[in-house]
Formats: structure tokens, C-alpha cells, sequence
């Protein structure tokens, strides 16, 4: 087993709670003395930076929402001078107006560290190639990636998003090893591949880090299967820094997350208290070692779970478990709570090559409707040319997806490559009742 | 004795038959036996046609999911009952129809019928051992 930097991902817990601990109490005394806003937060919540002497004070913090950093847009919450900051990112606006981020130059050179570790994490050497189809730019994918790439020592092919045909001609002629993209893109090559006769044989694959979006386990097997590598998870976000928070090791049984550099914490989302570990609730980081954006408690809206058992490839940094969804992209139909992922998951247990679908939310007569629009693909048409096989099979995918979600859905097959494909994160959800309820306003 | 059928996946949306009719008339293909299975939001839209082979050829390039079916068609006298002594064979056989419809008849005095059945073997040894008068593609197509 190869690690990166063995010293602190194998570090006994005790150790790593002294290193934040030490780290948190610096941060707060910094974010207090040069932001503004998190003067006031304290101050009304009637903390002073020395009483947080460790990770046990952490609650008497307050949290910093996606609302917070939209309010000081663009640089209200930074630390420091902008003579200090090198970089800048934004969000991809994923849940509204999107957000900046800003990087001292150590900021980047931690943010390659965790990088580098997460394609060691994968079993990534300096002799790989890694090929980086993240989009390059305002979003942190590529350019993350990137630098983790060189900082391991490995050869970045610095592909970025789009341009299909030319990603799959790279992956054959400069022999890549390693990929990074999103898991709806990965889908979308493979069914490129087939299309244009390239074969998996033809590449030298062999693990993909795949994030940015939330996925399931079918989606894992296809990517696995079609691509003939092992497919790894991995979680970021720009607020926090990007890419490599934290990431699957080889066990593939949740990501480690870069304790050094970030606390995790759950929370129950709506008494916003603490949970144990092992409990789901929203996902609260706290930067400890950011200088240009050290953000305070911040919720993610990322359901996960934290789980603090060593694992069995030697780290003792604690694994999140897959998010089920973000809180910001849970449906509410019909006063039921719905993850769109759960419905991926039912989707893909009944026909396992079902990744091009729509979920389509509207509300008929004050009655909340969830359609899910599926593609049609040629080996359907060879179940029989019959009315009644396709009728069974739209109701057997409409049964998995009622008893998954608690609600009745509607089953819709749609023409071939009807559904735009997408080359970051994809769209699965379109919500016509905000559509509607801005008409109804006016 | 067995007749190719294609079977185009068609959603149910305002001008969809017509740009498929538009495309076998891009590409000079002759329809000789048609029929739409309908639900509430797709059909399923069934041709004998001349060339199959170029029809679905030219169906998949404009982006259709399309299909061939193995079918069987006969031919009985333009009569009131014809039919029912050919389904009386095929129920005293236990056979089961999956769908059947007629060619647009250009014969004078006589039906073409084309058929699916679940076990087409079965089918095609008991309507000629009833002396059904089966025909290919070339009988429909002329």
C-alpha cells in the first residue's frame, strides 16, 4: 500500500485531534481578527477566540451557510489582503447565484497536497498519466486536479471537459492511466466508445476518480465495466477548497477525508446539533490551515455519514460515506422527501444500463407530479417488438422507483438521444413548478 | 414462409410519423403493409416494406430505435368467414395471437393477412397442414 504522506493519514486519532485542535484555535483567532463578518457572528454569539482551545469547543462556533458568502460577494469573507491571493475560483452555481473562492499561493500547495494524495489514494505513481476532462477555469475540477497530477510527479494531460472524440483518441494514443471527470461524462464516453467501435482493450485504464456530482453504486459497476478500470469516489467543494477533501482509497468503502486540513463534522440539520459518528445529517467542514478563505463550521448541505474505524488499507483519517444527495437538490413531492439519487439507485437496479433519464417535476391540478423520462435504446427494441414488453418493463422500473421513494411516479420512454448529453455535472432534475410559480407572481 | 417486419419505436408527439414517412421517402422506399400499436404516450409503428434492410439503415441514421420481427402472412378468399376458419386453426392449436392485421389489398377477391403469433413454428405447421395459403414476401410486395 502506497500513501503520500504516511506520517499524518496513518496518524493515531489522538494525534490528529492534538494537530486540529492546535490548528482550529489559530484559525479562530485569525478569522476573528481579519473577517468582519465572523467578528460579528462570534460576538453575537458571545464567543471570543480564546475560548477555543480544541476540537471540543467546536459547537460554541457558529456556522457559515452558502448564504453568508453571497451576502459579502465576491471577497467579504477573506483573511487576508488581496495582495496575498493568488487564485480565484467560483462555484458552479450548482444551487443558484454562484459564489467566489480565493487561494493564498500556500492555499494552492495544500490544495495540490490533497490532490496528490488522493490519486495515491487510487494507486496513482509519478509514472502514470493522468488525463484531467474536469472542466478548466472557473471551476475548481480542473485545475485541482491538475496540480495534484504534478505534484505526485505524474504526467497531467490537461484535457478538460468536452470534446468527446479527442478524449477517447488521448486515452489510446498517450496511454493514459488515470482519469478524473465527472460520473455522467464517464457514462457518456462509453456510450461514444461503442458507437465509434473503440474497445476498452485499446486503453491502458486504470482508476478513474470520479466526482462532483453524487453516484451510485450500479453507475460504479458500468464505469468499471466499460471503461475496464476501478472507479473511485471523490468529494469536494469550492467553499471548502475543491477536489480531494476527501477520496476513496482502494477499498472503496468511503473517503478519506484530509483531517489536517479540514474537521468534519455531522449535524442534525435541523436542530443543527452535533451527531455521533456512525449517525447520516449534513456534512459541516471547518478549514483549519486556509488563509485567503478559512471558513467557519460550514454546511455543506451534503448528507454523509462519518465513520472513524481504521480501514483496512492502513489510514485511520476518517471516511465519509457516500452522500445520499445534497439537502439543496432533495425534491419535496407531495410533502415526501425525495433524493434524486435514490431514484438513480431504483432506476439502475431494474435495468442496469439506464443512465440517460430526466426526472421531470411538475404540479397538475395542485398535485405535485414526478415523471421519469428514460431513453429508449436499441437492444429494448429486441425484447420483442411488442407493446406489452415494454409496457412491463416501464411498470417494473415505475415499481422499483414507488417502493424505493414512498411516491408514485410515471414512467416515460422517450426517442433516442432525445435528452442532452452533458459534459460536467449533469441535469436529471427539471422542477416546472418554479417555472410556474415565477408566472404566477407576476 | 416468414416475412421481415420492422418495428420503429415512435414517442407520441405531434409530427413524428410524418418525419419517419419523410425519411423511407428520402431514401425511395415503398410501404406494403403498415399498422400502429398505440399506448398513451409512445406506439410502436409496424412495415413491410421492400427493401428492409435499407429502411432500417436509413431509420437508425435519423436516430430511431428500430427492430425486425419475424412474421407470417396469408392469404384467405374476400369472404365473410374466411378468417375465422384460419383463427379456428390456430386456436385449436393453443397458439396465441400477439397481434395480427391486414395488407392494403390490391387483389381483387382476395385478403392478405399478416400475423405474430408466440410460437411461430407451431403456427406455420398447423395453417399449412390446414391448407392456409401462406405467403412470402414476394406474393405481398408484388
Amino acid at each position: 500500500m502506497n500513501y503520500w504522506n504516511k506520517e499524518i493519514e496513518c496518524a493515531p486519532r489522538s494525534e490528529i485531534e492534538a494537530l486540529q485542535s492546535y490548528r482550529l484555535s489559530l484559525t479562530v483567532r485569525r478569522v476573528y481578527e481579519n473577517v468582519a463578518p465572523y467578528r460579528q457572528k462570534m460576538d453575537e454569539a458571545r464567543v471570543r477566540p480564546e475560548d477555543i482551545k480544541s476540537i471540543a469547543d467546536l459547537n460554541k462556533l457558529p456556522f457559515t451557510t452558502k448564504q453568508d458568502l453571497r451576502n459579502n460577494y465576491p471577497y467579504g469573507m477573506f483573511a487576508v489582503p488581496s495582495s496575498e491571493v493568488v487564485r480565484i475560483h467560483a462555484s458552479s452555481g450548482t444551487t443558484g447565484k454562484q459564489t467566489v473562492v480565493g487561494y493564498t499561493a500556500h492555499d494552492i500547495d495544500v490544495w495540490a497536497e490533497c490532490a496528490a494524495r488522493a490519486l495515491v489514494d487510487v494507486g496513482g505513481t509519478k509514472d502514470d498519466y493522468v488525463q484531467v476532462a474536469y472542466g478548466y477555469g472557473l471551476f475548481t475540477g480542473g485545475l485541482g486536479m491538475h496540480y495534484g497530477a504534478e505534484k505526485l510527479g505524474a504526467t497531467a494531460i490537461p484535457a478538460s471537459a468536452g470534446n468527446s472524440m479527442r478524449q477517447l483518441e488521448m486515452f489510446r494514443d498517450f496511454g493514459t492511466t488515470i482519469i478524473c471527470m465527472t460520473p455522467s461524462y464517464a457514462i457518456s464516453l462509453i456510450e461514444l466508445m461503442h458507437e465509434n467501435g473503440f474497445k476498452k482493450e485499446d486503453f491502458r485504464l486504470k482508476a478513474g476518480l470520479f466526482g462532483a456530482e453524487p453516484w451510485t453504486e450500479e453507475m460504479r459497476k458500468q464505469i468499471e465495466e466499460g471503461l475496464g478500470l476501478k472507479a473511485y469516489d471523490i468529494y469536494g467543494l469550492s467553499e471548502i477548497m475543491g477536489p480531494s477533501v476527501s477520496t476513496e482509497c482502494q477499498c472503496q468503502c468511503g473517503m478519506h477525508i484530509c483531517e489536517d486540513h479540514f474537521i468534519a463534522e455531522v449535524i442534525d440539520p435541523d436542530t443543527l446539533e452535533p451527531l455521533p459518528p456512525g449517525k447520516q445529517g449534513e456534512l459541516v467542514f471547518t478549514c483549519i490551515t486556509k488563509e485567503a478563505l478559512p471558513l467557519i463550521r460550514y454546511r455543506t448541505r451534503d448528507i454523509a455519514t462519518l465513520v472513524y474505524d481504521k480501514c483496512e488499507c492502513g489510514r485511520t483519517l476518517v471516511r465519509m460515506l457516500k452522500p445520499q444527495g445534497r439537502t439543496d437538490d432533495m425534491l419535496i413531492i407531495r410533502g415526501v422527501n425525495v433524493f434524486p439519487s435514490q431514484i438513480e439507485s431504483a432506476l439502475l437496479s431494474v435495468d442496469e444500463k439506464a443512465t440517460n433519464y430526466l426526472l421531470v417535476v411538475d404540479r397538475v391540478n395542485n398535485l405535485d407530479t414526478l415523471e421519469v423520462q428514460l431513453e429508449m435504446r436499441p437492444d429494448m427494441m429486441q425484447m420483442g417488438d411488442d407493446v406489452k414488453n415494454l409496457e412491463r418493463y416501464t411498470r417494473r422500473v415505475k415499481n422499483a422507483i414507488d417502493s424505493a421513494i414512498g411516491v408514485g411516479v410515471s414512467v416515460k420512454l422517450l426517442e433516442p438521444k432525445t435528452l442532452a448529453r452533458s459534459m460536467g455535472k449533469a441535469v436529471r432534475v427539471q422542477d416546472n413548478r418554479a417555472i410556474k410559480n415565477k408566472f404566477e407572481k407576476k | 414462409m416468414l416475412i421481415d417486419q420492422i418495428s420503429v419505436f415512435v414517442e407520441n408527439k405531434a409530427g413524428r410519423l410524418a418525419s419517419l414517412m419523410e425519411v423511407l421517402h428520402n431514401n425511395g422506399i415503398d410501404i406494403r403493409a403498415m399498422t400502429i400499436a398505440d399506448t398513451a404516450d409512445f406506439g410502436i409503428l409496424r412495415l413491410i416494406v421492400d427493401d428492409t434492410q435499407k429502411a432500417i439503415d436509413a431509420l437508425k441514421s435519423d436516430g430511431c430505435t428500430a427492430a425486425v420481427t419475424k412474421v407470417i402472412a396469408f392469404t384467405v378468399s374476400d369472404m365473410p368467414g374466411s378468417l375465422y376458419s384460419v383463427m379456428k386453426i390456430i386456436n385449436d392449436n393453443a397458439i396465441n395471437v400477439e397481434y395480427l392485421y391486414s395488407v392494403m389489398g390490391r387483389n381483387e377477391g382476395r385478403a392478405d393477412i399478416v400475423i405474430r403469433v408466440d410460437d411461430t413454428d407451431k403456427a406455420i405447421k398447423a395453417l399449412t397442414d390446414g391448407g392456409v395459403n401462406l405467403i412470402c414476401k414476394s406474393d405481398l410486395c408484388k
